[in-house]
């Protein structure tokens, strides 16, 4: 471990609240409110992986690939998601998806 | 020496994604971001897990960053440089909710909870797939299984009507 493991989780918490940040303040938008999810994921991954150097066993980094399998496949499904709301509305402001039915 | 590395790396992955979260149009925030996992993934290399950073830039920065890239040009979004930034009435209460949890963050990073730390142990391919497969054999196949559901139902969401 080449650095105290409080600095990687100090890096992974930095880049969370970053998603954060870009998830709240971006709400309108669909596209970027996805990029803020891909950042907190990302934090959720270098924690993992911290907490596998610093104990010296591998299932953090199984766990980390874990969840770039499950990114893959939410960032897929919600893509689509947006391809098929902007075919709807021409738009990808989550403000005109206010209602339910057509 | 490696102590510094990881130091930089931090840094520009920080300054990567600030500039991603700040930037107005997609595509530039993508490529922000994709800069941000490749030095994220050397962060990994530097915690010794070469497989975990071998994934980030093969499926992170290569294959999700480009199917943004892809939706993003092949969605129409006019103009996106002359989107405005949220307003400020928008910043202020994510930034107070940012801080509040890197506040509760550093004090528990500075609490002698973690102890110190092990002795590293290089983890080969060998012992991670022994793991892997040995260990969470269940979970492999229920990944699996997500990723069919995922494709099944972006094919459906995407097809033509």
């Amino acid at each position: 471990m080449i650095v105290p493991l409080s600095h990687v989780l100090s890096l992974s918490g930095i880049l969370f609240s970053l998603g954060l940040v870009c998830l709240l303040v971006w709400r309108a938008n669909l596209i970027m409110m996805l990029i803020g999810i891909e950042i907190m994921l990302n934090a959720a991954i270098l924690a993992f992986v911290g907490g596998s150097a610093a104990w010296g066993n591998a299932d953090g980094q199984v766990f980390a690939l874990f969840i770039i399998a499950m990114t893959s496949a939410e960032v897929s499904l919600a893509l689509a998601l947006v391809v098929f709301l902007h075919r709807r509305k021409k738009t990808v402001d989550s403000d005109e998806f206010r209602e339910l039915g057509e | 020496m490696e102590q510094i590395v990881f130091y930089i790396l931090a840094a520009v992955v920080v300054i990567a994604t600030l500039f991603a979260v700040t930037e107005r149009h997609p595509v530039h925030a993508i490529v922000y971001l994709a800069t941000s996992f490749f030095g994220l993934a050397v962060i990994f290399y530097l915690l010794l897990a070469p497989l975990a950073a071998v994934f980030e830039v093969i499926i992170y920065a290569g294959a999700i960053m480009v199917l943004f890239l892809f939706v993003i040009m092949m969605l129409d979004l006019g103009h996106p440089e002359k989107v405005k930034r949220p307003a400020f009435r928008d910043w202020w209460p994510a930034v107070v909710l940012s801080l509040l949890i890197l506040a509760s963050f550093a004090v528990l990073a500075g609490m002698p909870f973690f102890g110190p730390p092990a002795a590293a142990a290089q983890i080969d391919i060998r012992g991670f797939a022994a793991v892997l497969f040995r260990n969470y054999g269940v979970a492999v196949e229920i990944i699996s299984l997500q990723l069919l559901f995922a494709l099944v139902g972006a094919l459906y969401l995407g097809r033509r009507r």
